[in-house]
């Protein structure tokens, strides 16, 4: 269980670009960070560098459990789900063959699948095959990933592109759901959430210009 | 531990599932030695000499069939991000898919490898070297073969690389594997060629994941 991540002077390159430096950010149980800026400002990376996927140039991430520092390497393979732009489904296993093996490897079980497929209206989809999803379908099966299995730092890539309007409210419900229960969210965003959410703006920590 | 039998069902059941993988390698595996009478030319005991041996180079052929799947598709659609955040580390994960790959492609082949070298004229008393043979010797292809398949990642047309990648360390379980069959049948010691195979797999095992774990992280940063 995560309890707070502490990013320190944080500073990510990639190819052989800055995509930002000194980036400081502290979030605590029951908090949500809105990552903002423009497109290629590094939303993306510092999710991935967060979710320990790429290295950052400079500076660190740190887990807070209940107990003190936890192992970063502990702490993503128990306590983050990274949800990015892709939703890794195979296009011809079906919904609920995709959602079952999701849940089960992050650490849920096959009642809590069904309990999120239900909460999040894919039960009469459980049975298609993934490629037969229209794009805000996929998406919600992806949701119901998070749903299910209990990880308390949710790293999200703009969440919300394919939701319609509707959606887009339950999913803020969840989200709201997620930091009453101690959850963490920082996500990458255009839109802004529909829940209270901190901005952290990552345009304004460029490089140097080159 | 969980997390290790979650991932071998699923890629036990994505190698069955559609796509057919293990039938396309068999058919492969089949098609291919059909062809030898045909270059060869058809004259029984020109064929029962080299029978053992061409079924074992078809069997390193077909193992290439189905590598290009193994981490590619989880590349591509994301999946191998997931992966990386799992309840057990890449390494276990690259293992549980080599299982996978020797269980669902190695074990059929070496079930057909037999049925295929004796179909061209090998002796029946080879029959269960020739099995036990493949089957050892398809845990060294799949692991080895599963190496080829993590570095070509994200690369165009991996298959193609996967093949030059890999058929080069499918030398010495073809050596060892054909040359245990063609002692057993010239009435030599067999066992160190068979001895040797099983290292070579064993290795391939253990060793492997750790290739493919570190091409994984590479290929994902």
């Amino acid at each position: 269980m995560i309890c707070a991540v502490h990013m320190q002077n944080l500073a990510i390159i990639r190819g052989e670009r800055l995509l930002f430096q000194g980036l400081d950010l502290s979030v605590r149980k029951g908090e949500a960070v809105a990552l903002t800026g423009a497109n290629g400002s590094g939303k993306t990376s510092l999710l991935r560098a967060l979710a320990g996927l790429i290295r950052p140039h400079a500076g660190d991430v740190r887990f807070e459990g209940p107990q003190g520092v936890l192992e970063a390497e502990d702490a993503r393979s128990q306590g983050v789900h990274l949800l990015g732009h892709q939703d890794c489904f195979k296009a011809t296993r079906t919904a609920w063959e995709e959602l079952l093996f999701q849940v089960q490897w992050t650490g849920g079980t096959e009642a809590s699948a069904r309990a999120a497929s239900a909460k999040l209206d894919l039960d009469r989809l459980a049975g298609l095959e993934v490629r037969k999803l229209s794009a805000g379908q996929r998406r919600r099966l992806a949701l119901a990933r998070l749903v299910a299995s209990p990880r308390s730092l949710w790293l999200l890539d703009e969440p919300m592109a394919p939701l319609d309007t509707a959606r887009r409210a339950v999913f803020g419900d969840l989200m709201a759901e997620h930091l009453a229960g101690g959850g963490m969210i920082i996500a990458a965003v255009h839109d802004p959430l529909p829940i209270a959410a901190r901005a952290c703006d990552l345009s304004s920590l460029d490089g140097p210009a080159q | 531990m969980n997390g290790f039998w979650v991932m071998l069902r699923r890629e036990m059941a994505m190698a069955w599932g559609r796509g057919g993988g293990p039938l396309l390698a068999l058919t492969f595996f089949v098609a291919t030695a059909t062809l030898l009478p045909l270059a060869v030319g058809a004259s029984p005991a020109r064929l029962a000499a080299v029978a053992p041996g061409s079924a074992w180079l078809a069997l390193a052929l077909a193992s290439l069939l189905s590598l290009e799947r193994l981490f590619e598709r989880d590349y591509e659609d994301g999946t191998l991000d997931l992966l990386a955040l799992g309840p057990v580390p890449l390494e276990a994960v690259a293992f549980a898919k080599g299982l996978a790959q020797w269980l669902t492609n190695g074990a059929p082949l070496a079930l057909a490898a037999p049925v295929v070298a004796v179909a061209l004229g090998a002796d029946l008393r080879l029959v269960p070297l020739i099995f036990i043979s493949a089957l050892i010797g398809g845990l060294g292809l799949a692991f080895t073969g599963g190496i080829g398949a993590a570095l070509s990642l994200g690369s165009k047309r991996g298959g193609v690389l996967i093949a030059v990648l890999v058929l080069p360390l499918f030398a010495p379980p073809v050596i060892f594997g054909a040359g245990a069959i063609e002692a057993f049948a010239g009435g030599l010691d067999w066992h160190p060629a068979l001895g040797l195979l099983s290292a070579y797999g064993l290795a391939a095992a253990a060793l492997g994941p750790f290739a493919m774990a570190a091409a994984c992280r590479n290929a994902l940063s």
